[in-house]
């Protein structure tokens, strides 16, 4: 296969053919991505799968209307009867010249990157057995090794042309183990954007297995969550989850631009804490929300969205930034080319303050302490959002106490955003996967520890 | 896009390139999709599209190995036969691993297609997400915003072909409008969202699904934070559709054999209270997952999973009925993308006589839950612990009472199961693998201020 997915003329034509009929913009997206995944369960690698996707999308936009189609052949007929059906949108329409502004190819050469198939199966037996050495009350351990290469050639009617290769890996664990009170897991993960290689050069692989077993051995000790408003302070890293379900989904310009969004004609007003900076940023190292370029070909960028408090912006994509007049920010993205972009986070944290963690959770008399999360959901036009613990402890006295069962918790963005009321100077950073409108895409969360002074504990026992 | 013709062509010759010993396996499936969304009576979007996906699984020796494409050109196809027989090199031998073979049971009579899908124009499909907008709009004088009106329709069809003799076709029609809007009243907002499901365009209620929408975001306005307390809830239909899924899930005699069920070891047992009948048919034309084939392509079939509260039987896939030396249920679930797993494809829990009102009037005193979140955070189906959030209605003497909003409910699905103490009889056939009634579970702790 040649460097570019489809030759450059293909594409010239294909965007001539998608304005023929008075567009606005016209937008070819091609995409070939691999994956590779190998994983063990039951001590028994059980499964080793490959899988090769390509094909092409055509946006077409006249005014507010969208049109797309997309098909996995990338022949030039096909190609043509995708912008065809694209168009139907538009039944009548005059045509007009198009004024395309060419330039040359922006981006990178592919890479051949082979997958040591031996390599990741010695490496999930090794996985298996670290888990299983953490206690006898292991039951069962399911490990998983895979790779992601996508590359992806984006061309619009506004001259840009953009092409680019995404490599994405990860390597989880989840424990199950067994006692007297009955079944407990622990899960982890280790991902980022790069090569496999690549990966298990940076991270200490036998930590992924440790800690989700120790985490499962830990919770057959657990106690149910108590239930109703405590002080909730959060450990740095996972907690990113309360930003990205408490403010982050509602500072996406789609849900403003339809007032869906408890943060809409906010900007310059107070949202939340003083202590509360937050940034979305495309840019950061490899973590596993950081990409060049976006899936609408703009490039990733820094972008506060709350400085001191005060709201400053919102997250844009092509359609959005056109509508209020606004720069796009590189944050229009698509699971794949069969999905049209949307506005989508990339990797989404605060920064961190000026307390020691450790003081804040002596200066907490009673409450919980969040050591990890395992996800969350949020209603931006409410703001209501909840978010579920899968490590969590009571704090008694100004100390770390007792293991919790899982549980839910849930607030209001802005009310839980202006109860921050400390941030430490530690941070970290985790990978999630984020869904939204039935599309899934790799984000990065993270956060400083810090202290909400109330929030509803969503546990059985008594407060 | 190639012909159904030319894909069932290329799948048998895959097929028949099995040499020796090796056992193969294709799935193809195909999808023919038009979504239209509309947005302050204009289309804001209109896709259509066409995929096709193909997946191989090879077994060597009791190695299986397996791979997929989202096309079927013909190199393409030939490169992830290749891959998989690689694949299959590297996974440690395993006794039971093998390819079903034919059961003998007849596919049951189904029809899954609108004969007249084809018929509705695109103006037409197009008007109809218009019309679900402007109903909507004039439902309420409280509705602000009508956050989205869409129309989708999709016709799938699929095979399941190997070496051992299985040949599968299967092919579906499938036509939904959804709708989300913004009610607002003395500085309140709240939401909601309704849908119509059909086998095609003519079978979709329209005044159904807005009369659900605006009920849905106008009912619980005013809604306030409530105290912590425990109390008897009342789950609409949807929400034990969640419940379902979350049990037949933990139903999959995988989990139960690798020990992450937690009814591992139960089968026999009173897990729910004596009024719980659950079963899993996808036989039954009515459920959105019913389907004539199984992943494995086995002939679909009724599996009692609960009798009176008792625990009947796991849902096998033919490697876990192997492993027992006992046959498939016929439940193995997979798209083309993924090898098979045994699972839930539709499951009802049997009615009971009362309709919801009914239900409030026997509970005098607890909550009507509308709506909750954070399933996939909040619920642990192998420990059983179940937190989420919810919002709804507070029940006093028999009534409906006020909106409460911004709290959670909490149990363990083990002592939930146990707590149903009435079973409501008005079903509703939802989109997703799970239908159920109105019921009421005692002693959940609510969580508010």
């Amino acid at each position: 296969m040649s460097s570019q997915l489809i030759e450059r003329n293909v594409i010239d034509r294909a965007i001539s053919e998608a304005m023929a009929q008075g567009a606005d913009f016209a937008e070819v997206f091609a995409e070939d991505s691999r994956s590779s995944v190998a994983s063990l369960d039951d001590s028994i690698v059980d499964e080793l799968s490959a899988g090769h996707s390509r094909g092409v999308g055509i946006r077409i936009v006249y005014g507010e209307t969208t049109g797309f189609a997309h098909t996995s052949d990338l022949s030039e007929k096909s190609i043509l009867e995708a912008v065809r059906a694209a168009r139907a949108v538009r039944n009548v329409g005059e045509s007009k010249v198009i004024d395309q502004v060419g330039t040359s190819p922006k981006g990178i050469e592919p890479r051949d990157v082979k997958i040591d198939k031996q390599r990741q199966v010695e490496l999930l037996r090794r996985l298996d057995a670290v888990a299983r050495d953490q206690g006898d009350q292991i039951a069962q351990v399911v490990a998983g090794i895979g790779q992601s290469q996508r590359r992806i050639l984006v061309a619009n009617s506004n001259g840009l042309f953009v092409s680019d290769e995404q490599f994405r890996s990860r390597i989880s664990v989840s424990a199950v183990a067994k006692g007297d009170t009955g079944l407990q897991t622990g899960y982890h993960t280790a991902a980022l954007t790069l090569t496999l290689d690549e990966l298990m050069d940076r991270v200490n692989i036998e930590d992924v297995a440790i800690e989700a077993a120790l985490l499962a051995l830990l919770k057959l000790d657990a106690k149910p969550a108590p239930s109703g408003a405590l002080p909730v302070v959060i450990k740095g890293g996972s907690g990113g989850i309360l930003f990205h379900e408490a403010c982050g989904h509602g500072l996406e310009a789609d849900h403003i631009v339809k007032g869906a969004s408890v943060y809409a004609n906010r900007l310059g007003e107070k949202v939340a804490s003083d202590l509360v900076t937050l940034v979305d940023d495309g840019t950061v190292g490899s973590e596993w929300g950081t990409y060049r370029y976006d899936d609408e070909g703009n490039p990733a960028q820094t972008n506060v969205l709350i400085q001191d408090g005060v709201l400053v912006d919102y997250m844009w994509d092509r359609n959005r930034s056109v509508k209020e007049n606004h720069e796009v920010s590189g944050n229009g993205r698509r699971q794949s080319y069969k999905h049209l972009p949307m506005v989508r986070m990339t990797n989404t944290f605060m920064l961190a303050g000026a307390d020691q963690p450790e003081d804040i959770i002596a200066d907490t008399p009673n409450g919980i302490y969040v050591a990890k999360l395992s996800g969350g959901q949020v209603n931006t036009t409410t703001g209501d959002f909840v978010f579920g613990t899968s490590e969590a402890y009571l704090i008694e006295n100004g100390r770390i106490t007792a293991p919790l069962r899982d549980t839910n918790l849930i607030g209001n963005g802005p009310e839980i955003l202006s109860l921050i009321d400390a941030v430490g100077n530690d941070f970290s950073m985790t990978p999630g996967t984020c869904g939204k409108a039935g599309q899934s895409v790799p984000v990065g969360c993270g956060q400083a520890t810090l202290r909400v002074s109330s929030m509803t504990v969503g546990g059985t026992a008594d407060a | 896009m190639p012909e159904m013709q030319d894909v069932k062509k290329l799948v048998q010759e895959i097929v028949e390139r099995a040499t020796g010993r090796e056992q193969i396996e294709v799935v193809a499936s195909r999808a023919v999709e038009t979504d239209i969304m509309v947005y302050e009576a204009n289309v804001e979007s209109l896709t259509r599209a066409e995929s096709i996906g193909i997946g191989i699984r090879v077994i060597n020796n009791g190695r299986m190995g397996f791979a997929h494409c989202g096309t079927s050109d013909y190199d393409s196809v030939i490169e992830a036969l290749e891959a998989a027989r690689d694949n299959s090199r590297f996974a440690t031998e395993d006794q039971f691993a093998a390819l079903v073979a034919p059961d003998g049971v007849d596919a049951a009579t189904l029809d899954l297609i609108d004969p007249e899908f084809h018929k509705p124009t695109l103006e037409e499909k197009i008007a109809l997400a218009m019309e679900l907008e402007a109903l909507i709009t004039r439902g309420d004088p409280r509705v602000t915003k009508v956050e989205s009106s869409n129309y989708s329709e999709a016709e799938a069809e699929g095979f399941v072909a190997s070496s051992e003799g299985i040949f599968a076709h299967t092919r579906e029609t499938f036509a939904y409008i959804s709708g989300h809007a913004i009610a607002e009243q003395d500085g309140d907002t709240r939401t909601g969202g309704g849908y119509s499901v059909s086998r095609g365009l003519s079978g979709i209620d329209v005044n159904k699904a807005a009369n659900d929408v605006v009920s849905r975001c106008t009912e619980l306005l005013g809604a306030k934070k409530p105290a912590s307390t425990r109390a008897t809830v009342i789950f609409d239909p949807r929400i034990t559709a969640t419940l379902l899924s979350i049990v037949g899930g933990s139903l999959s005699a995988d989990a139960a054999q690798k020990g992450r069920s937690m009814f591992s070891g139960r089968i026999g047992e009173q897990i729910a209270s004596p009024a719980f009948q659950l079963v899993d048919d996808p036989t039954e034309p009515r459920a959105q997952g019913a389907s004539l084939f199984d992943g494995e392509g086995l002939a679909c079939r009724r599996n009692s999973l609960i009798e009176n509260g008792v625990l009947m039987t796991f849902l096998y896939d033919s490697y876990t009925a192997r492993k027992e030396g006992r046959a498939s249920t016929a439940s193995a679930v997979r798209g083309y993308s993924s090898t098979p797993s045994p699972g839930p494809m539709a499951l009802q829990l049997a009615p009971g006589e009362l309709d919801q009102e009914e239900l409030i009037k026997l509970v005098q005193n607890g909550i009507l839950i509308r709506s909750i979140s954070g399933v996939h955070s909040g619920v642990n189906p192998i420990s059983g612990d179940f937190s989420v959030g919810a919002e709804g209605i507070i029940i006093q003497d028999g009534e409906r009472k006020h909106a409460f909003k911004e709290a959670t409910i909490a149990s363990t699905i083990q002592r939930m199961l146990m707590g149903v103490v009435a079973i409501g009889s008005d079903v509703e056939w939802l989109p997703g693998i799970s239908a159920g009634p109105s019921i009421a579970i005692e002693n959940m702790s609510l969580s508010g201020i």
